[in-house]
């Protein structure tokens, strides 16, 4: 049997391979022990970091990822032409990092012991949107979060400082294109912050939606939106 | 813009200014941080622009998900520079490009100010003094895992060890690092005690 103490260290150094890393990355869905050894060990691998030694980044790298924060729209990704070749899977793996650094184990996640493999992979789908370089960023009007769309129409939403919907109601997400809105899927708003993968595409041209509908959800929102983003 | 208005913030702080789309937050958090990233994305890929994808990438999720960072789970310093390693890592994997040899002497990474140079500086002596205080075959483990890229499995089969000791040696290695570097936080800090 595995020594997950062990399995943490090499965790935290990434020194596991692929199979391996998706393993513990189970198991640490389910063991706030594990979690609180890893933080730990972060931090040490963190002051590793310090003594990496490495050259003086060149200035241009400053402006171009301010650049690239300041023109999250539409059609104007100042990349590299090495950007256009990020593999799926390592936007995956950055996505397992950022997961974790959220702390989305902790909150939506070991809640649903059940249904965790399921849970986790949705989470990891929705960070692996966000984080996937060549995927543009919309605001919501009206909440403090927004819509990220890759360059397959694939979004997730971002969230944060919603309030938990009432007994018997739940918030629907909708894509609204052509004046037709389509259920993209529901949450409670029990996580302060969400970060959920849309159930459908999001076409050029489209907005997404917030409603407050009964609980189990409705084929078209029964009113006016709560919030809605700008234009994707 | 005025230069440096968020200077007296937290890291933290800095990640909720984030969240909020400020964009001084992000350079002010890139000025702090920047560096260090880019030396770690260095130091394991050995190629500029690989180094500069894998810290482009880190501050590009941060910038869009700043929102749901969790400030009780990690430090955000700590959050960026996990993000770095790991894409830098998965990087020299794809592209078969690990090195084991230690880097030439190059001057130190600075992007921030004076104070935070002084800063990188003696936190830089500090780990590698703790580092140089670490039993060899753990140090060179750990040296070879974080810095090189390697896999426990890899470093199995280049240090002709089986993989259960790799393991043990990577997992002694961190845990004495840590007491070192906590031994040294306390001995650093400002006391008055004398019995």
């Amino acid at each position: 049997m595995d020594n997950h103490y062990e399995l943490t260290a090499a965790y935290s150094l990434d020194a596991l391979d692929g199979l391996e890393r998706e393993r513990y990355e189970g198991h640490l869905a389910t063991c706030e022990e594990c979690r609180e050894e890893l933080a730990s060990f972060w931090a040490v691998s963190g002051a590793l970091a310090h003594a990496a030694g490495g050259p003086a980044p060149p200035p241009a790298l400053r402006a171009r990822i301010l650049a690239q924060a300041r023109s999250e729209r539409p059609n104007v990704v100042p990349l590299r032409p090495r950007w256009a070749l990020p593999a799926a899977a390592s936007v995956a793996a950055v996505a397992a990092v950022l997961a974790l650094g959220l702390g989305l184990w902790g909150s939506s996640l070991s809640r649903e012991l059940d249904r965790e493999r399921t849970a986790q992979a949705s989470v990891a789908e929705a960070v692996a949107i966000v984080t996937d370089p060549r995927a543009r960023t919309v605001p919501f009007a009206g909440a403090d979060g927004h819509v990220v769309i890759t360059s397959t129409g694939n979004a997730a939403v971002v969230l944060s400082g919603l309030a938990r919907a009432p007994e018997g109601k739940t918030y629907a997400l909708w894509v609204i294109a052509d004046g037709i809105a389509h259920p993209a899927g529901l949450f409670d708003g029990s996580d302060s912050r969400l970060v959920q993968k849309l159930s459908r595409s999001v076409p050029d041209e489209a907005t997404v939606a917030v409603t407050l509908e009964d609980e189990g959800g409705v084929p078209a929102p029964t009113g006016a939106p709560l919030f809605q983003s700008l234009i994707v | 813009m005025r230069i440096r208005d968020h200077a007296h913030l937290s890291d933290e702080a800095l990640v909720a200014l984030v969240a909020r789309s400020d964009q001084g937050a992000l350079a002010e958090l890139y000025d702090r941080v920047g560096g260090v990233a880019y030396g770690l994305a260095y130091r394991v890929l050995r190629d500029e622009s690989l180094a500069e994808d894998a810290v482009q990438e880190a501050f590009l999720g941060l910038w869009r998900a700043a929102a749901t960072f969790i400030p009780e789970r990690a430090k955000a310093s700590s959050w960026i520079l996990t993000l770095v390693h790991r894409r830098a890592v998965d990087l020299v994997r794809r592209e078969e490009r690990r090195r084991s040899e230690p880097l030439e002497v190059v001057p130190e990474a600075t992007t921030g100010s004076a104070e935070e140079s002084a800063w990188l500086h003696l936190e830089r002596e500090r780990v590698q003094h703790a580092l140089r205080r670490l039993p060899d075959q753990q140090r060179e483990a750990i040296e070879l895992a974080y810095y090189g890229g390697f896999t426990q499995s890899e470093l199995a089969e280049r240090l002709g060890q089986p993989l259960g000791t790799i393991k043990s040696r990577m997992f002694s290695g961190l845990a004495r690092l840590r007491e070192l570097l906590d031994e040294g936080a306390e001995k650093d800090a400002w006391t008055t005690t004398t019995s």
